[in-house]
């Protein structure tokens, strides 16, 4: 018999904001040892109260603008409750009943087609901390402890590992460019709900759930597994199935029922009345929609059309900060496919040969813009600009201004190329002998004499035309 | 000294009660859970009286968590001593001028009512409640106790108006009262049922009080109503399910007491807790965590809530007809002394008197062994009629 898998998700992302979702401390990447993004209040000292982040609703609504959701126009917090060390509280602040948005969508293409995948809900919430264990003795460190995340919840609209891991690319980039988060190792995990039913049924078989996985390839590895258990339990009836949560074993690839006490825990959730509800109204939504990034997809379109190639489309949409500098340099007047190689390929390669990564990059679009121009309008040609380029990315110089002090701004007409080559052959008469006597090594030697005495100017291919012109 | 966990500055004038936080000072709420617990900020009410001139004299001794019926049940206070209401004493003895408590289920009233001070628990999100040891944050409030409305008037304005640490607190940045010299024509109603519920003493004492509003002009009014006793009810349970959850972060792991006999994580819990709460502070855990819990959570918790919706409602309607309720806040005009064992059935009967104010954020007020309880932010009105009986008495 034909089965079909039926997959759905519970992805958890961590925000990208300054502070924490109720108090001021830093995001725990500004940490350096445990414990140092810590304050009373998300340690869970008594006295201390949650004062809402707006930034974090704002975020969270842009998340659900970029997933087609419906924004809840009044939405609530709740306290869930259980007792472990790195949760200080014994509660966390989540939500519940009025979650920020609902019913969105997601459009997937993979090899097998195309799907619309339903997005039941984003809601936010607080991390936990984490537990350090050595020796007899277990350490908490508190500074994941309220660093805000949103849950964004599917409908059981998956068909496949690769729809899956289609799905996740596709949020890493759009969130990544969005600024909602920078997607790092383990700022994503997922909850996979599982389960199988013969092609053609409609009724849902026994589900599973696999928890927290934050590795593609680990999550398209435990589909994939507990697919082919389900199966088997099915087909061969190797065991029965039943609904419980299970853990993803890397090293072995293998999934194993965690203890069901977990699953069975009544969580006794309820309004957290230390946090007023929030009132999302049209002036407020019309501000976030206005700061939204252009969708995904639209982008994606916008790009292929200026004749941007896939594989540059697909680096611009994993990193927010190459998006703006391009779309901000675009905007000065900048043809869009030359501004995406003068990133992509010149700067990135800079950057490279310093042992940077574009995250270092800080050239800004006026400066950028202003080296684009003057390649484009012929004032300077492409090394030159290269040359201004380095000094920018490197030093921080004023493109112009450089390229004045620098001499590489000299309008050479061709008779003036002429002269200075006519004075180069004279002053080389050895080497001209040479290449004349079939030495054409000789020609480098006199094309690097030219080249150095114009100082970068006029177009190299040009100069070398020239050159075997005189030469004949 | 036996008002006090300990004397901060013997020069002070206020006093604290342990359920506050007071920089640097041991802060405890009573309890030997928080053993020894010292905070690293001040509340704001206590910095804002700071910053006019005030000063922390001493934390005085509340019963844990503020949950009982009158203050009788610190893990701290000297048992040989009197055994309630230390700052209600401090204030009565004049050993302090004013001092600060938290009104959570009436026990800071009906304490002033038994010392004889007044105390003013003021609208909800008037006063800030950054740095209160938090039970019930829906309905506890910081309030006021002194010896008599003017000097209440002084503190509540110096202590109210926004707090950007507290989410609940209102926008307005300062509240004013004022307190008028007459009260003609003020019209007050009393509820037969509370009446009902008192001994000859309380009684008597009601009726007196009553008589001296009539000889300043004020109507006076008896009607009939269960609006109390169903605010009651729904308050007892929120009240428990939010100290229930609320107190949970006492675990025994970051600070405060830790058992010394545990193997592993679930003993920690259960025996630091077992050994730190009293019987009463168990007997509210237990409950707000059966009306939280899967199967009561739509018949306790949230019909509770729909029945505050309800209150408010029917409590405005009355507020239309009345400027304010006066009740007795206490059955017996005497004090005796009762078993912690009891205690949790006691606070809840007596209790009828003052969770309306805890459920909807009304304001009441504590004078001459009576309490107002008015339409929100109608301190004003409270504090006038107080000083106008409190002014004849002098
Ligand atoms: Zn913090």
């Amino acid at each position: 018999m034909n089965y079909e898998l039926v997959i759905g998700l519970e992805t958890h992302v961590e925000l990208s904001t300054e502070s924490k979702i109720f108090c001021s401390c830093g995001g725990h990447s500004a940490a350096n040892e445990p414990n140092d993004c810590v304050c009373p209040a998300c340690s869970g000292m008594p006295g201390m109260l949650p004062v809402m982040n707006k930034k974090v609703v704002e975020l969270a609504v842009t998340a659900g603008l970029m997933l087609n959701c419906e924004i809840s126009r009044y939405t609530t917090f709740d306290k869930k409750n259980y007792y472990y060390p790195d949760l200080p509280c014994a509660y966390q602040i989540t939500q519940l009943n009025h979650p920020i948005c609902t019913n969105g969508t997601v459009h997937l293409k993979t090899s097998k087609g195309e799907r619309d995948v339903r997005i039941k809900q984003i809601h936010m919430e607080e991390d936990a901390g984490k537990l350090v264990h050595s020796g007899n003795f277990s350490y908490v460190d508190f500074n994941r402890t309220s660093v805000p995340l949103i849950e964004i919840v599917t409908q059981p609209d998956f068909r496949s590992a690769e729809e899956v891991v289609t799905y996740l690319s596709k949020l890493k980039s759009m969130f990544r460019s969005g600024g909602i988060s920078e997607c790092e190792e383990g700022a994503m995990r997922c909850d996979v709900n599982i389960s199988v039913r013969p092609e053609g049924s409609e009724e849902f078989g026994v589900r599973t759930e696999i928890k927290n996985m934050s590795s593609f390839e680990a999550i398209e590895k435990a589909i994939n597994y507990e697919a082919q258990r389900h199966i088997d339990a099915l087909e061969y009836e190797t065991e029965e199935l039943v609904q419980e949560t299970r853990r993803f074993d890397d090293a072995s690839g293998k999934t194993f029922a965690m203890r069901n006490k977990e699953t069975e825990a009544d969580y006794r959730y309820f309004p957290d009345a230390n946090l007023m509800p929030i009132i999302i109204d049209d002036e407020w939504l019309e501000e976030i929609k206005k700061n939204k990034p252009v969708a995904i997809d639209d982008k994606a379109d916008k790009y292929r059309e200026e004749g941007i190639s896939e594989k540059e489309i697909d680096m611009i949409l994993q990193s927010q900060k190459i998006g703006t500098l391009l779309d901000e340099t675009i905007a000065l007047g900048c043809n869009p496919k030359d501004t995406a190689a003068w990133i992509l390929t010149d700067c990135a390669g800079i950057l490279r040969k310093d042992g940077k990564t574009m995250e270092d990059l800080s050239v800004t679009p006026e400066k950028l813009s202003s080296i684009i121009k003057m390649v484009e309008s012929g004032s300077i040609n492409r090394n030159a600009g290269k040359k201004i380029l380095i000094a920018v990315v490197e030093s921080n110089v004023d493109p112009v201004e450089y390229c004045k002090a620098q001499g590489l701004d000299k309008k050479v007409d061709t008779a003036a190329i002429g002269a200075v080559l006519d004075s180069v052959l004279a002053a080389n008469e050895q080497a001209v002998a040479d290449y004349k006597g079939g030495k054409v090594k000789a020609f480098q030697a006199l094309f690097g004499a030219c080249m150095r005495e114009l100082k970068g100017a006029g177009d190299p291919q040009m100069i070398k035309e020239a050159l075997e012109e005189k030469l004949k | 000294m036996k008002y006090y966990m300990e004397e901060i500055n013997k020069n002070g004038n206020i006093a604290v009660d342990d359920t506050i936080l007071v920089k640097g000072a041991v802060s405890a709420a009573g309890s030997y859970m928080l053993d020894g617990f010292k905070p690293l900020f001040s509340a704001e009410a206590v910095t804002r009286l700071e910053e006019k001139g005030y000063s922390v004299k001493g934390k005085t001794h509340v019963g844990e968590f503020g949950l009982d019926l009158v203050g009788e049940f610190s893990y701290y206070a000297e048992k040989t001593e009197k055994l309630y209401g230390a700052a209600a004493e401090a204030v009565k003895d004049g050993d302090v001028v004013a001092a600060l408590g938290v009104d959570v289920n009436g026990t800071t009233r009906r304490a002033a009512a038994l010392s004889g001070v007044d105390f003013l628990k003021p609208t909800y999100g008037t006063v800030s409640r950054y740095g209160i040891i938090s039970t019930a944050a829906s309905g506890e409030q910081l309030g006021v106790y002194a010896k008599d409305a003017d000097k209440i008037k002084e503190i509540a304005e110096i202590i109210s108006g926004h707090d950007e640490k507290d989410g609940t607190s209102l926008p307005e940045k300062t509240y004013a009262y004022s307190i008028n010299e007459s009260i003609s024509g003020k019209r007050v109603c009393v509820i037969k049922e509370l009446i009902d519920k008192c001994d000859e003493g309380v009684k008597a004492n009601t009726k007196a009080y009553i008589e001296k509003l009539k000889a300043l002009g004020a109507q006076v009014e008896e009607i009939s109503s269960d609006l109390f006793k169903t605010a009651n009810t729904a308050w007892q349970i929120l009240m428990s399910a939010e100290t229930c959850n609320n107190v949970s972060r006492y675990d025994g792991v970051k600070y405060g007491h830790r058992s010394e006999t545990y193997k592993n994580i679930d003993e920690l819990y259960v025996n630091s807790r077992s050994e730190g709460f009293n019987f009463l502070t168990k007997a509210v855990i237990l409950y707000g965590s059966d009306v939280l819990s899967k199967n009561r959570y739509n018949d306790c918790y949230d019909k509770s809530l729909r029945v505050r919706r309800v209150v408010y409602d029917e409590f405005k309607k009355l507020m239309e007809k009345y400027d304010c309720v006066l009740t007795p806040v206490l059955s017996k005009a005497e004090y005796e002394a009762y078993d912690i064992y009891e205690a949790f059935g006691k606070v809840f009967e007596e209790s009828e008197f003052t969770s309306i104010a805890n459920l909807i954020g009304v304001p009441a007020l504590i004078s001459d062994g009576v309490q107002f309880i008015g339409n929100h932010f109608g301190e004003s009105t409270l504090l006038s009629i107080a000083h106008s009986v409190e002014k004849e008495g002098k």
